[in-house]
C-alpha cells in the first residue's frame, strides 16, 4: 500500500477525451456551463409557454398553428382549452422557478465562479457536482416529459396546492400521472441542489487560497455561499413534502387530504389529512427560494457595478450583512404566502411584521448602490446597463411588496394580477437582470469571446423598456380586481381592460422576440467575437488573473495567494487605477 | 485477506502537526491534502445539518397532521425496535473500538490492519443487523393489518423507519468503501475518509434514538 499522495486525494486528473471534457466532466467550469445551457433551454421554453397564454388571453378563439399537434385535447384545432391554459401556467412557473431563477444564477455562475473567485482548482466534490448537474437534468427532463403523455402537464400551478394535487386524475387533467411527473422531477431537483449546496458551502469554507479571507471574498462569492446555505435548508424541506405528497398519489395515505373529499362526484378514499399542511411546507422552501433567486443576482450586480463605476461600494461590509439578515429573515416569512388560506389571522399578524423587517436590508443594500452611484463616472458596458436595470426592477417590483405584506391588503390583492406583476418583477425580472449583467460581464472569461457590446446595448433597451410594459400595468389590473389565473375575461366588467391586456401582448411578443438578439449573440459571439483579452473590464477579483478561458485547474500549478479585499478600485495602482486581489504592490489604505 | 503481503499504512495519528499541518482561515489552500480533508470533514457536516432539517420538515409534518386528525389512533410499537436500537449502539460501539485502532497506530502494520478490519466488519454487519431488524418490524406491524396506507400513525411509522434506513445505507457504504481500501493491495487508506464515516454513523445512531423518541411518544 502506499501513502495518498496530495494531488490523488483533492484534484482530478486532466480530462481526456471529449466524452470527459464535456459531457460527464468534472470540471466546475464545464458543469457551470452545462447549468447554463440547461437554463437557457428552460428560459426559451418558459417563455414560449407564456406568449401562448399571453395569445390565448386576448385572442381567445384564434388558433395558434401547430399547438394541436403537441396536445390534441389540450388545443384541439389549435385553440387552447381552459385546463390546457393551466398546464401552460404551471410549467412555466416550474421551468422558470426552479431551471431558470435556481439554475442561471446560483448554479451556473456559481459553478463558474466560485471555484475562481476564492483561488480554488475545484470544487470540493467534484463528483457529486457533476452528479448535481445531471441529477438536475434528469429532473427537467422528467418535467418536459409530462407535455408528452395522454394525460398532459399537471394543471396545479408550480405551488401543487393539496388536496388536488395529491388525489389523481378525479381533479382534473394533467393530475394523474402528469402530477406525477412533477413531483418526481421536483424531488430529483431538490436533491440536485442539496449535493450542490453541499458543494458550495464545503469549499468556500475550506479551499480558499491563502490570503483569502472570508471577508475578502467577493461579493458575487459571499451571495453564492448565503444562497447555498439558504438553498441547503429549503430544499431539504421540499424534498420530503414532495415525496410524502408521491405517497398520497401513489401508495394511499392521507397526509393532505381531508376526509369526506367530494372530487368529480366521487368520494376520495382518504381521511384525515391537512391541505394547509402541504402550503406550510412548500412555503418554508418557497419563501427561500425567492431569495435563491435574487442573492445571487445582487451579488453580481453589486461585482460589476464596481467594476464598472472604478470605485467601490460605499460598504461593501454592509452589503454582506444586508444579506445575510436577508438569508435569516427569509426563515420567518412563508405564511406571507398564506394570508387568504384559511390560517389564523393571529398567524397572519405574526408572519407580516418579519416581512416588512425585510424590507429594511433590502432597502439599505439598494440606499448603498444608488449613494455609491453618485459622481461615479460610469462606464456604460451593456453589463453596466443590465446591472442598473436590476437596481430599477427590482426597487420597481419591491415597492408593490409593501402592501402585499399587509394582510388587510393583501386578501383583496392576493388572487389578482397585482401580485402576478409584483412577483414577476421583484424575483424573475430583476434576478434575470442579473443574470445578464453576470453574462455580458464574464462570457469572454467562460468562452475566451467577447459578446458584441451594441447588440447588449440594444439588447438592454429592449428588454428594459419592454418588461416595464408587461409587468407595470398588471399592478393597474390588479388594482382594478382582474383576477389571475384565468384563461379568459369573458364577464363584462372585465371588457374595459381588453385593451391593456392586448398591449401587454403584444410588448411580450416583442421583448420575447428582442431576446432573439440576445441568443444571436450568444452564437455568433461564440465562435466569431473579438478574442477575450485576460481582463477586459479592469476588474481586481481573481477570475481575472486567469487566462480566458481559464485552463482546467484554473490557476496553472501556481498557488495564488491574496492580499487585498477584491474590490480596490480608484486607487493608484501599477496598472491604473486598480489593484488586483493577488497583486503584492502596496495600496494607501487599502 | 492474507496478512502477510501487508506492508504498513502510513497513517499518521492526530495532533502530530506534520501529517495534519494547522490550518488557519488564510493559509487552506497551501497543502492540498489538508484542504481536501477540511472539505470533505465539512461536507459531511453540512450534510448531516440538511438531513437534520429534512427530519425536522417530517416531524413538523406528524405534528400537524397529529394536530388536525380526528384519525389518530395509537399504535403499539413492535419490541424487536428496542433489540434494534442496542443493536445499533453496538455498532456504533464497534466503531468507536476501530477508531481507537486506527488512532492508536501511526503507521498500520498488518496486525493494526487486522483489528481495524475485524471492527469495522463487525459494525457493518450490526449495521445490517439493524436493517434485518427493522424489516422484521414491519412485518410484525403488517400481520396487524397495519400498513402504510392503513391510518396516519402507520404511515408515519413506515415513512420515519424507511428515510432512516435510507440514510443509512449511505454509511453502510461508506463502511464498504472503507474495508476495501484496507482490504486492496494498491490502494490507500484516508484518516479523513475513516473520521468521516464514524461522524455520519454515529449521527445515525443520534437520528434513531430521536426517531423512536418521537415515534414512542406520538404514535
Amino acid at each position: 500500500m502506499q501513502e495518498a499522495s496530495p494531488a490523488q486525494v483533492h484534484v482530478h486528473a486532466p480530462p481526456t477525451g471529449f466524452l470527459r471534457k464535456h459531457v460527464f466532466s468534472l470540471d466546475h467550469k464545464v458543469i457551470g456551463l452545462q447549468y447554463y445551457g440547461l437554463a437557457l433551454a428552460a428560459v426559451t421554453l418558459g417563455m414560449v409557454l407564456s406568449w401562448l397564454m399571453r395569445f390565448h388571453l386576448v385572442w381567445p378563439n384564434a388558433a395558434i398553428p401547430g399547438l394541436n399537434f403537441i396536445s390534441k385535447v389540450g388545443a384541439p384545432g389549435g385553440i387552447i382549452t381552459p385546463e390546457y391554459y393551466l398546464s401552460l401556467l404551471t410549467m412555466h412557473g416550474t421551468l422558470m422557478v426552479f431551471f431558470v431563477l435556481t439554475n442561471a444564477p446560483f448554479a451556473a455562475f456559481g459553478n463558474y465562479f466560485l471555484p475562481i473567485q476564492i483561488g480554488a482548482e475545484d470544487m470540493a466534490f467534484p463528483r457529486f457536482n457533476m452528479m448535481s448537474f445531471w441529477t438536475t437534468l434528469a429532473a427537467f427532463v422528467v418535467l418536459i416529459t409530462a407535455f408528452f403523455i395522454p394525460d398532459g402537464p399537471p394543471i396545479s400551478g408550480w405551488t401543487a396546492y393539496a388536496p388536488l394535487s395529491a388525489i389523481g386524475s378525479d381533479a382534473g387533467p394533467g393530475l394523474g400521472w402528469g402530477q406525477n411527473l412533477w413531483a418526481i422531477s421536483i424531488a430529483l431537483f431538490c436533491a440536485g441542489s442539496l449535493l450542490g449546496a453541499l458543494n458550495f458551502i464545503s469549499t468556500t469554507l475550506d479551499l480558499r487560497a491563502k490570503g483569502m479571507t472570508l471577508m475578502r471574498m467577493p461579493i458575487c462569492t459571499w451571495a453564492w455561499f448565503i444562497t447555498s446555505c439558504i438553498a441547503l435548508l429549503a430544499f431539504a424541506v421540499l424534498l420530503p413534502a414532495c415525496l410524502l405528497l408521491i405517497l398520497d398519489r401513489t401508495a394511499g395515505t392521507s397526509f393532505f387530504i381531508p376526509s369526506g373529499l367530494v372530487v368529480s362526484d366521487r368520494m376520495q378514499p382518504h381521511a384525515g389529512g391537512s391541505p394547509l399542511l402541504w402550503q406550510h411546507l412548500f412555503w418554508f422552501f418557497g419563501h427561500p427560494e425567492v431569495y435563491i433567486a435574487i442573492l445571487p443576482s445582487m451579488g453580481i450586480v453589486s461585482h460589476v457595478l464596481m467594476a464598472s463605476m472604478r470605485k467601490p461600494l460605499l460598504s461593501a461590509k454592509v452589503i454582506i450583512y444586508s444579506m445575510l439578515s436577508i438569508g435569516f429573515l427569509s426563515w420567518m416569512v412563508w405564511g406571507h404566502h398564506m394570508f387568504v388560506s384559511g390560517m389564523n389571522p393571529f398567524s397572519s399578524l405574526l408572519f407580516s411584521f418579519p416581512t416588512l423587517t425585510i424590507t429594511i436590508p433590502a432597502t439599505i443594500m439598494t440606499l448603498i448602490w444608488l449613494g455609491s452611484l453618485y459622481g461615479a463616472n460610469i462606464r456604460m458596458t451593456s453589463a453596466a446597463l443590465f446591472a442598473l436595470g436590476f437596481i430599477s426592477m427590482f426597487v420597481s417590483g419591491g415597492v408593490s411588496g409593501f402592501f402585499l405584506a399587509q394582510p388587510s391588503i393583501d386578501i383583496y390583492l392576493h388572487a389578482t394580477y397585482f401580485v402576478v406583476g409584483h412577483f414577476h418583477m421583484v424575483m424573475g425580472v430583476a434576478s434575470i437582470f442579473g443574470v445578464f449583467a453576470g453574462t455580458y460581464f464574464w462570457f469572454g472569461k467562460m468562452t475566451g469571446r467577447m459578446l458584441n457590446e451594441t447588440l447588449g446595448k440594444v439588447h438592454f433597451w429592449i428588454t428594459f423598456i419592454g418588461t416595464y410594459c408587461i409587468f407595470m400595468p398588471f399592478h393597474y389590473l390588479g388594482i382594478v380586481g382582474n383576477i389571475r389565473r384565468y384563461s379568459s375575461f369573458v364577464d363584462d366588467f372585465m371588457g374595459p381592460l381588453m385593451p391593456l391586456h392586448k398591449f401587454i401582448t403584444i410588448a411580450a411578443l416583442i421583448t420575447g422576440a428582442g431576446q432573439l438578439l440576445f441568443l444571436f449573440n450568444l452564437f455568433h459571439s461564440r465562435f466569431w467575437g473579438k478574442p477575450a483579452p485576460q481582463n477586459p473590464w479592469e476588474g481586481t477579483s481573481l477570475e481575472w488573473s486567469v487566462p480566458s478561458p481559464p485552463p482546467w485547474n484554473n490557476f496553472g500549478d501556481v498557488h495564488p495567494v491574496v492580499y487585498h479585499d477584491s474590490y480596490q478600485y480608484g486607487v493608484k495602482g501599477s496598472k491604473g487605477d486598480y489593484v488586483m486581489q493577488d497583486s503584492p504592490e502596496q495600496v494607501v489604505g487599502g | 485477506m492474507s496478512s502477510t503481503t501487508y506492508t504498513p499504512v502510513a497513517i499518521p495519528p492526530v495532533g502530530v502537526p506534520v501529517a495534519q499541518p494547522v490550518r488557519t482561515s488564510a493559509s487552506v489552500n497551501v497543502g492540498a491534502r489538508s484542504a481536501a480533508d477540511g472539505a470533505s470533514r465539512s461536507g459531511v457536516w453540512v450534510a448531516i445539518f440538511a438531513i437534520t432539517m429534512s427530519f425536522a420538515a417530517f416531524t413538523s409534518a406528524l405534528f400537524v397532521r397529529e394536530g388536525t386528525a380526528a384519525d389518530w389512533t395509537h399504535l403499539v410499537l413492535p419490541p424487536i425496535l428496542y433489540a434494534n436500537t442496542v443493536v445499533l449502539l453496538l455498532g456504533s460501539l464497534t466503531l468507536v473500538m476501530a477508531s481507537r485502532a486506527v488512532n492508536a497506530h501511526a503507521l498500520l502494520d498488518s496486525h493494526a490492519v487486522k483489528t481495524v478490519m475485524g471492527w469495522l466488519i463487525a459494525t457493518l454487519a450490526l449495521g445490517a443487523l439493524f436493517i434485518a431488524g427493522q424489516y422484521e418490524a414491519w412485518r410484525q406491524l403488517a400481520a396487524q393489518g397495519l400498513f402504510l396506507s392503513t391510518n396516519p400513525n402507520s404511515s408515519f411509522f413506515y415513512v420515519f423507519t424507511g428515510m432512516h434506513i435510507l440514510h443509512l445505507l449511505g454509511g453502510i457504504a461508506a463502511l464498504v468503501y472503507l474495508i476495501g481500501q484496507l482490504a486492496g493491495s494498491h490502494t490507500t487508506f484516508r484518516r479523513a475518509a475513516f473520521q468521516n464515516t464514524a461522524i455520519y454513523w454515529h449521527f445515525m445512531g443520534v437520528l434513531w434514538l430521536y426517531l423512536l423518541f418521537v415515534l414512542r411518544t406520538k404514535l
